[in-house]
C-alpha cells in the first residue's frame, strides 16, 4: 500500500514536471552500453540536452557537465520500441468502458483515427514504460476487416498530442478468422468474401482519387475520410498493416499488396515460417506476435522461434505485445523479445527487434531507435542482461526526463 | 457400480505404467543437484530403478552398480520435477452452467490425453499437475492429480492414493467469477450462503450416513456430489479455492474455519493485502502471475510482490501456470518474476516443487530428490531462473517423457507447424530409444 502511494506521488511529481520549459540535462553511464548503431561500449557514457543525444561514447573520452544528474546501470539501451501494441486504447479493465480499440458497428472503418481515442493517462502506459518501454505503435485492434487507424506515440505526456510521434502509422487491417461475422447474413462471412470486399473498397479508392484529379472543381467527388485515409494507402504514403496469421492468410496479404501495389507490413504472422521465400521476395517487414502468445485457433502452429528463422533469412522484422482480450491485458515487449533471445536470436538481433529494427519498420528511425547524437534523448537503464527474468529496469528516460527510476 | 468399474480400471491400468519404470537402474551422474531437500550439490549422483529414487548425493559417495545406463550430466542441472497446482490442460468441461455449485462433475470424465497441451507440460518441465474444470461457479467439481506418463487412457495418468483411489481436490471459486443470473449468485454474501448451506447439507448426510451404521433401510439416498463434499469435511479431499480480492481470500479463510476444509487458495491478486492473516490461519497459497494487472477488476490488485511478501509473513507459497491463461512451457519463469519481485531463490524452488507437492497432499511422494520418492526429475541446461535455460530432459517414474533432442519433443517444445494438432496417439506410448 505504502509502496502503492509513493508511485501515486511519484506519477504526480512526474506529471508536474512535465512542463514545456526547455529540459535540463541528463546523462545516463552504463558498464556497457548498446548504442544500436555501432558496437557496444564498454563504460560508456550519453548525454542528453534539450531532450536530444548531444554525445555517445566512452565515458573515459567525454566528461559529464558539473551539476547534471546521472543515472547509472549495468546495461544501457535505447528507449524501447513496442512495434505493435493496443495500449491507451484498450485499457486495464476488460469492461467495455475501458476498452476503445476496436469499433464493432461495420467491418470497413479506415476514418477512425487512434488520435481521438487514445488515453495517455492510461494505467498501462505507464506500466509498460516502467520496464523501459518509451515508444509504442497503437491504435485499432486487429478483429474487423478494416478496424481503423493506428498511430506512433511516446509513452509519456498529458495528453495524446504530446505524446504523439505519427499521427496515422497505418491503416490496420485483418485476414483471419477472427474479422469473419458470426451472425447469419452479415459480411465477411468467409476468407473469400473478406478479400472480395477490401479489393472493392481498395478499387473505389482509386477511383476516388482519380476523380480528384478532374480539372473541374464541380466534377470532384464529395470529400470522404473514409476513402482519403485509403487513398493515403494507395500513394504508399500510409502503411497497411495486415494482421495475418495462417499461411494462406498470410499469402492472401502477399496478394493484395502485389495487386495494388501497397507498401504492406505483415502483423503477427504465425505461420510466416512457411512463407519465407514468398515473404522475402516481395520485400515485406514483418512484426511478429508476442513469442508468449497462446498457441490456439489461427495461432495454433506459432513458434518461440520465428524471429530467429525470418531473421536470418533476411527478412526485416520486429517484435510486438499485440492485443489481449483477458490477461495479461498488456504485455511487456521486452519480455516477448526475450523469449526470441532465448530461442535462436542472437542479443542484438533481438534487442534490435525492440530498438532500431522497430523504428525502421515504423519510419521512426530518424528520431528513435538508437543512441546516437541528434536523436531523442531516450533511454532505458537496467542492472543486467535486460532480457534476463531477475533483471530491473531501473531508470527510463523520455525525451531527456527521467520517467521512471524505481527499479521493476 | 459405476465406481467398482472404475477401481477395476485403475487396478488393471497400475501394472502397465509401472512396467515403464526402468528394469535397469539409470545413473545421473555429473550435475549440479538441487535436491531441494537440502543443499545444493555441485558436482553430484542420482541413482533411480523401477521408478523409485535409490540414491542421491556427491558423485564419488554415489555407488553405481554395474549394469546400470549411465547418464553423462555434467555442466546441466539437475532438479525435481515441476508441480503445478492448478492446470487446465486436455481439453476439458467440467461443471456445466445448470447450477453454481456441481461437487458430482469430475473432471477426469472429460479429459484428451492426446490434447497437445500435455506436450508442452513435460516441455516445461512439469511432472504432476492438477487438472481444475474451469471458471464460472461456487463449486464446480472435482480436480485430479496427475502424473505426466505416456498415457493412453486418463487413467493412466491417476495417482492413486493408499485406497487405491484417484487423488484429487475440489474447485472453489469467489468473488465475481460466479455471480450471475439465477441460480447463481448475483453478490457475495448471497456466494457464501449458497456455498454454506450445501456444506451444511453435506454435514447432515454425513452425520446421517454415520447414525445409519450400515443399515439400509436408515442410509439417506446416495448422492454422488455430497459423497465428494464428505470428503472435504473429512479432511481426504482438499479445497482448491480461487480467489483475488483481499475479502474474499478473508471469506474462504471464514468458511474454512466454519466447516473444517483445507484449503488452498488459488491466484490471490490481493494477497499482499492480507499476507499477516492468510499467515496466521497457516492456509497456503498458489500464486499467479501474469504480465500486466487487471483484466478483471478484482485482479488489478495483481503484482510481481505477492510471493514475495506472502514468504516474508511465513505463508507456504506455490505458482501454478493456471494453463492455457499461461504456457506449461513457461512455468519456471513465473516463479523468476516472483524473484525479480524479492522473493528468495530458495523458496522460489520450493514453490515450484515441494510446496506445490505439498498442495496436493503429496510431499511424501514427489518434490524433492530424496531416496525412496518418485523418480521425477528434470534436466536443465543452466539456471532455472533464466530465460536462456533449457528444459532438456523430464522423466516421470524413471521414464524419460521429453527429450529436446528428440524431433517430436523439440515441436511441441518451441512450436511450429504441427504443434497445435493433438499428438499422435501412438507416438505417445513408444519409448525412446535408450542411451
Amino acid at each position: 500500500m505504502i509502496e502503492r502511494c509513493f508511485q501515486v506521488l511519484f506519477t504526480l511529481l512526474v506529471c508536474a514536471s512535465s512542463s514545456p520549459v526547455a529540459t535540463a540535462q541528463v546523462a545516463v553511464r552504463g558498464e556497457t552500453v548498446y548504442p544500436m548503431a555501432g558496437p557496444p561500449i564498454k563504460d560508456g557514457l550519453v548525454i542528453i540536452r534539450d531532450g536530444k543525444i548531444v554525445s555517445v561514447g566512452p565515458a573515459s573520452t567525454s566528461s559529464v557537465p558539473d551539476g547534471i544528474r546521472v543515472l547509472r546501470g549495468k546495461v544501457v539501451v535505447p528507449g524501447l520500441i513496442d512495434a505493435h501494441s493496443t495500449v491507451g486504447m484498450s485499457g486495464i479493465l476488460n469492461y467495455a468502458h475501458d476498452q476503445d480499440q476496436l469499433e464493432r458497428s461495420s467491418p470497413i472503418q479506415p476514418e477512425l483515427r487512434a488520435l481521438d481515442a487514445y488515453n495517455a493517462h492510461e494505467d498501462l502506459v505507464e506500466w509498460v514504460r516502467s520496464f523501459g518501454i518509451t515508444t509504442i505503435h497503437t491504435g485499432h485492434a486487429p478483429g474487423e476487416l478494416i478496424s481503423g487507424q493506428t498511430m506512433i506515440v511516446k509513452t509519456s505526456g498529458n495528453t495524446v498530442e504530446d505524446a504523439v510521434l505519427v499521427e496515422t502509422a497505418a491503416v490496420a487491417t485483418t485476414l483471419s478468422s477472427s474479422a469473419r461475422k458470426k451472425e447469419k447474413g452479415k459480411s465477411p462471412g468467409t476468407r473469400g468474401k473478406m478479400m472480395a470486399m477490401l479489393r472493392a473498397e481498395l478499387i473505389k479508392a482509386r477511383e476516388y482519387l482519380q476523380k480528384q484529379q478532374h480539372a473541374d472543381d464541380e466534377k470532384k467527388p464529395d470529400k470522404s475520410l473514409r476513402l482519403e485515409t485509403l487513398g493515403r494507402v494507395l500513394n504508399g504514403e500510409t502503411p497497411l498493416l495486415v494482421t495475418a496469421d495462417r499461411a494462406q492468410d498470410i499469402a492472401s496479404a502477399l496478394r493484395i499488396a502485389r495487386e495494388f501495389d501497397l507498401k504492406l507490413i505483415l502483423d503477427s504472422a504465425a505461420e510466416a515460417y512457411l512463407l519465407i521465400d514468398e515473404i522475402k521476395a516481395a520485400n515485406v517487414p514483418v512484426i511478429i506476435h508476442p513469442s508468449m502468445y497462446r498457441a490456439f485457433g489461427d495461432r495454433k502452429n506459432l513458434s518461440f522461434e520465428t524471429a530467429a528463422k525470418l531473421l536470418h533469412a533476411g527478412i526485416p522484422i520486429a517484435m510486438q505485445s499485440g492485443y489481449e482480450s483477458y490477461v495479461p491485458k498488456a504485455r511487456v515487449i521486452l519480455f516477448e523479445a526475450g523469449i526470441a533471445a532465448a530461442n535462436g536470436l542472437t542479443f542484438e538481433e533481438a534487442l534490435g527487434t525492440i530498438t532500431i529494427e522497430a523504428a525502421k519498420i515504423l519510419g521512426i528511425s530518424k528520431t528513435v531507435g538508437s543512441l546516437e547524437v541528434g536523436k531523442d534523448g531516450d533511454v532505458a537503464i537496467f542492472d543486467g542482461d535486460p532480457f534476463e527474468y531477475t533483471t530491473h529496469c531501473i531508470g527510463v528516460v523520455i525525451d531527456g526526463k527521467v520517467v521512471s527510476d524505481t527499479p521493476r | 457400480m459405476h465406481r467398482l468399474c472404475l477401481v477395476a480400471l485403475v487396478a488393471v491400468a497400475v501394472p502397465t505404467t509401472t512396467t515403464f519404470g526402468q528394469e535397469v537402474p539409470h545413473a545421473i551422474i555429473g550435475a549440479r543437484i538441487i535436491p531441494v531437500a537440502g543443499p545444493e550439490i555441485e558436482d553430484g549422483a542420482m541413482l533411480v530403478h523401477h521408478g523409485k529414487i535409490l540414491a542421491v548425493g556427491e558423485r564419488d559417495r554415489i555407488s553405481v552398480p554395474d549394469g546400470a545406463i549411465r547418464i553423462d550430466a555434467t555442466g546441466k542441472t539437475l532438479m525435481p520435477g515441476l508441480i503445478c497446482t492448478h492446470s487446465h490442460v486436455g481439453g476439458i468441461g467440467g461443471a456445466d452452467s445448470s447450477h453454481p455449485i456441481q461437487p458430482d462433475a469430475r473432471i477426469f470424465d472429460s479429459i484428451n490425453v492426446h490434447n497437445p497441451g500435455f506436450r508442452r507440460v513435460v516441455a516445461g518441465g512439469i511432472t504432476t499437475i492438477n487438472i481444475m474444470p474451469g471458471s464460472g461457479h461456487l463449486l464446480s467439481g472435482q480436480t485430479i492429480y496427475v502424473k505426466m506418463r505416456p498415457a493412453n487412457t486418463i487413467e493412466d495418468k491417476f495417482i492413486l492414493n493408499s485406497a487405491g483411489k484417484p487423488m484429487g481436490g475440489i474447485k472453489m471459486a469467489n468473488g465475481t467469477n460466479s455471480r450471475r443470473k439465477a441460480p447463481f449468485p448475483g453478490t457475495r454474501a448471497k456466494s457464501a450462503s449458497l456455498i454454506r448451506e450445501r456444506y451444511i447439507k453435506a454435514q447432515e448426510y454425513k452425520r446421517k450416513t454415520a447414525q445409519a451404521d450400515g443399515d439400509p433401510k436408515k442410509i439417506p439416498a446416495r448422492d454422488i456430489g455430497l459423497d465428494a463434499l464428505v470428503e472435504v469435511l473429512n479432511g481426504t479431499r482438499i479445497v482448491h479455492h480461487h480467489t483475488h480480492r483481499h475479502d474474499d481470500i478473508m471469506t474462504v479463510i471464514r468458511l474454512a474455519r466454519e466447516f473444517g476444509f483445507r484449503v488452498v487458495l488459488h491466484h490471490v491478486s490481493e494477497a499482499w493485502k492480507v499476507a499477516s492473516e492468510i499467515a496466521q490461519a497457516d492456509v497456503p497459497c498458489s500464486v499467479i502471475l501474469v504480465d500486466s494487472p487487471g483484466g478483471k477488476l478484482e485482479a488489478r490488485g495483481l503484482y510481481f510482490e505477492t510471493g514475495a511478501i506472502l514468504e516474508k509473513a511465513g505463508v507456504k507459497v506455490a505458482f501454478h501456470t493456471d494453463d492455457w491463461i499461461t504456457d506449461s512451457r513457461l512455468f519456471s519463469r513465473m516463479a523468476a518474476l516472483g524473484v525479480r519481485a524479492g522473493m528468495s531463490r530458495e523458496g522460489a524452488i520450493k514453490s515450484l516443487t515441494i510446496h506445490g507437492a505439498e498442495m496436493l497432499d503429496l510431499g511424501d511422494r514427489i518434490g524433492t530428490l530424496e531416496t525412496g520418492k518418485d523418480a521425477d526429475f528434470i534436466i536443465l541446461s543452466g539456471d532455472l531462473f533464466s530465460v536462456y535455460t533449457k528444459v532438456l530432459e523430464t522423466w516421470v517414474e524413471g521414464e524419460r517423457v521429453f527429450d529436446r533432442t528428440n524431433p517430436d519433443d523439440y515441436l511441441y517444445a518451441v512450436g511450429g507447424f504441427g504443434a497445435g494438432k493433438d499428438q499422435i496417439p501412438y507416438l505417445c506410448c513408444v519409448r525412446h530409444q535408450e542411451n
